[in-house]
């Protein structure tokens, strides 16, 4: 759609927000680097920072100290209107006043492009969207993704140096989350251009994204690809937020970890840690060095395997992917197997759901 | 509403009399107004327009008509800028006293009119505002204001601030954003504030007495000076001047806001 596909790098650097009258900073000196035409997305918990950050970037929140460089200028003084980001809200924001092209057109005449050049920006930004034929619709005689595509087009139609996306699959119901999500994802290899995408949902961040910031209390805990962030957390609070795990903690010496009740094959540095063991590298049966016998306290199909959650004699519970040809049942007896190298050694901060008991594998 | 169909019937006809009761007594001045005679005889024995004729063409009645008029026309554009900005200031801000100044901005629609009167007049004698056009302005603005902040204040409260979000990030600088985002969508209760001013001034009749010089009266104090002074039927046809222009912005009053509420 822009002619010239520019992808400008944003830097946060040493980004703080300090509400007034609140306990703890909302962002503690954060440091990020979204490379030019990334898809970058800020994924945590409610509360966790990532939306503050984003409306740092976006200019709609004061920065308290730190630097936000787009490019090589510091723009965290600059108002939101001069900033040049293309916005996406998770409530559409769409004037209701305007038709679908008016909206897109908006942006347009603030920047007083010339009338057929804007209908011509227009017409290409609603086609990319699938949307060519609903340019005079109201908002309101939209459906739901039909305005967040509304919202996708007016936010790219001036060519902006980055797109924020705030959570824009949030008010959407799964089956159109889903088509969306493609949608968004075929825009960032079309435009090129920079994508900062916030969400809470985990399956959301590891289908788009390019890399993953992963935002606990105000700091991010982890950025990396979706594979490194699930194959190599380095914090069991990163291990349980995307995907499940089985979580064992205890202290490691000389490639075993004693958890006071078993003693587990790992690898790492000695000293008090969390092993993660994904549910796909688990097995039903005593193969492997690592050996717990359980008791099975739930069965759930998928289809093409089973998830089978368990309660270890030695304490805990976990996680198995069980492909085998013979399904067990709540209440069967046990050997849950998985090989030394299976398991990552993570440190043992809490786990990403507080409510959750230390022990507990993060349900789907 | 369930209940007999007796119950029913008898509640229909009570609401029919008091709406009787309550819109008759007004109506009245529409048939006298096309007496054909000088005088207040009800029913008129015969027909005409001269009350019009008269009302149209005397200098005193025209006089007062066009105050009033013009008086009204400036007082609602001067309410409606400044109660919009004050519904703005009262919408978007958070302050200890807030409550107070809510209630303050409310204050000429509670305090007795003939208090509020009395206190502008000591007030305006002695900044020497009593019988001067500036003096009308200021003082029906005071009491025009309440209804314009009270209908953008109900409009502001139904408006998602995401879309000046939205506005600014698009590239609208603030006062762009309220031109062509912010002021579109609440533009049918600044309407219906800015009639509601204009009914306000036109009629409003207790103010306008104290302030009025020989050379200076609105529409409602020639008329009130009709009624003491003279046996004059103009007076019917002054009357129902006010009533259609009244009745007519008000009903376009609500007519605004039934299609916010669509909207």
């Amino acid at each position: 759609m822009p002619e010239t596909p520019t992808g400008a790098s944003i830097r946060a650097e040493a980004l703080t927000k300090v509400f007034k009258g609140a306990p703890a900073p909302a962002v503690d000196a954060v440091d990020l680097h979204v490379r030019p035409g990334e898809f970058m997305t800020l994924l945590g918990p409610s509360g966790s920072g990532k939306t503050t950050t984003l409306n740092m970037i976006a200019g709609f929140e004061a920065v308290t100290s730190g630097r936000i460089l787009l490019d090589d200028t510091d723009i965290a003084r600059l108002p939101p209107h001069r900033r040049d980001l293309g916005m996406v809200f998770q409530s559409y924001a769409l004037f209701p006043h305007m038709t679908a092209a008016e909206n897109v057109a908006f942006p347009l005449r603030q920047r007083k492009v010339a009338k057929p050049e804007a209908a011509r920006r227009v017409r290409e930004a609603l086609e990319l969207v699938h949307l060519d034929a609903h340019g005079d619709r109201l908002p309101s005689q939209l459906s739901g993704g039909q305005q967040q595509r509304v919202a996708l087009a007016r936010a790219f139609v001036f060519a902006p140096r980055a797109m924020l996306l705030d959570e824009p699959l949030g008010a959407l119901d799964k089956k159109l989350r889903e088509s969306l999500q493609l949608e968004i994802a075929r825009l960032h290899s079309e435009l090129g251009i920079t994508f900062v995408f916030v969400t809470h949902d985990q399956e959301e961040a590891l289908a788009l994204s390019d890399r993953i910031a992963v935002f606990r209390d105000g700091r991010i805990e982890q950025v990396g690809t979706p594979a490194e962030l699930y194959e190599t957390p380095v914090s069991r609070f990163v291990a349980t937020f995307l995907g499940d795990s089985t979580v064992f903690s205890g202290t490691l010496r000389g490639g075993l970890l004693d958890t006071g009740s078993a003693h587990l094959r790992a690898a790492g540095p000695d000293g008090a840690c969390a092993l993660v063991v994904r549910p796909e590298r688990m097995h039903l049966g005593a193969e492997g060095e690592n050996t717990l016998s359980a008791t099975v306290t739930d069965v759930v199909y998928q289809g093409a395997f089973r998830r089978v959650l368990v309660a270890f004699d030695a304490g805990g519970t976990g996680q198995v992917r069980d492909t085998g040809t013979t399904p067990v049942q709540a209440g069967d007896r046990v050997e849950v197997g998985w090989a030394a190298e299976a398991g990552v050694v993570v440190a043992d901060t809490p786990g990403a759901a507080a409510a959750q008991s230390l022990d507990d594998p993060v349900p789907a | 509403m369930t209940g007999s169909p007796v119950l029913r019937r008898t509640l229909a006809v009570l609401g029919v009399l008091v709406g009787v009761w309550l819109v008759v007594p007004t109506l009245i001045v529409v048939p006298l107004s096309f007496s054909g005679e000088d005088s207040f005889a009800f029913p008129p024995r015969s027909w005409g327009v001269q009350h019009y004729v008269t009302f149209f063409t005397e200098q005193s009645w025209l006089t007062a008509l066009l105050v009033s008029l013009q008086l009204a026309v400036i007082v609602t554009v001067v309410a409606t800028v400044l109660g919009t900005m004050a519904a703005f200031a009262l919408a978007r801000s958070r302050f200890r006293a807030k409550g107070a100044v809510d209630g303050l901005f409310l204050a000429p629609l509670i305090v007795p009119g003939i208090v509020v009167a009395v206190a502008m007049y000591a007030a305006f004698l002695g900044w020497g505002l009593i019988g001067t056009p500036t003096g009308f302005v200021v003082a029906h603005t005071v009491l025009a204001l309440p209804f314009v902040t009270v209908n953008v204040t109900a409009a502001l409260s139904g408006f998602d601030r995401t879309l000046e979000r939205a506005a600014a990030s698009l590239g609208a600088s603030a006062w762009a954003t309220f031109r062509s985002v912010t002021l579109p969508i609440i533009r049918p209760g600044v309407l219906a504030g800015a009639l509601f001013a204009f009914v306000t001034s036109f009629d409003e009749v207790v103010v306008s007495m104290f302030l009025q010089s020989p050379n200076l009266q609105t529409l409602p104090v020639r008329m009130f000076t009709s009624v003491t002074n003279e046996v004059d039927p103009t007076i019917a046809a002054a009357s129902t001047v006010v009533l259609v222009v009244s009745t007519a912005l008000l009903g376009l009053a609500s007519v605004t806001r039934r299609n916010r509420r669509h909207a």
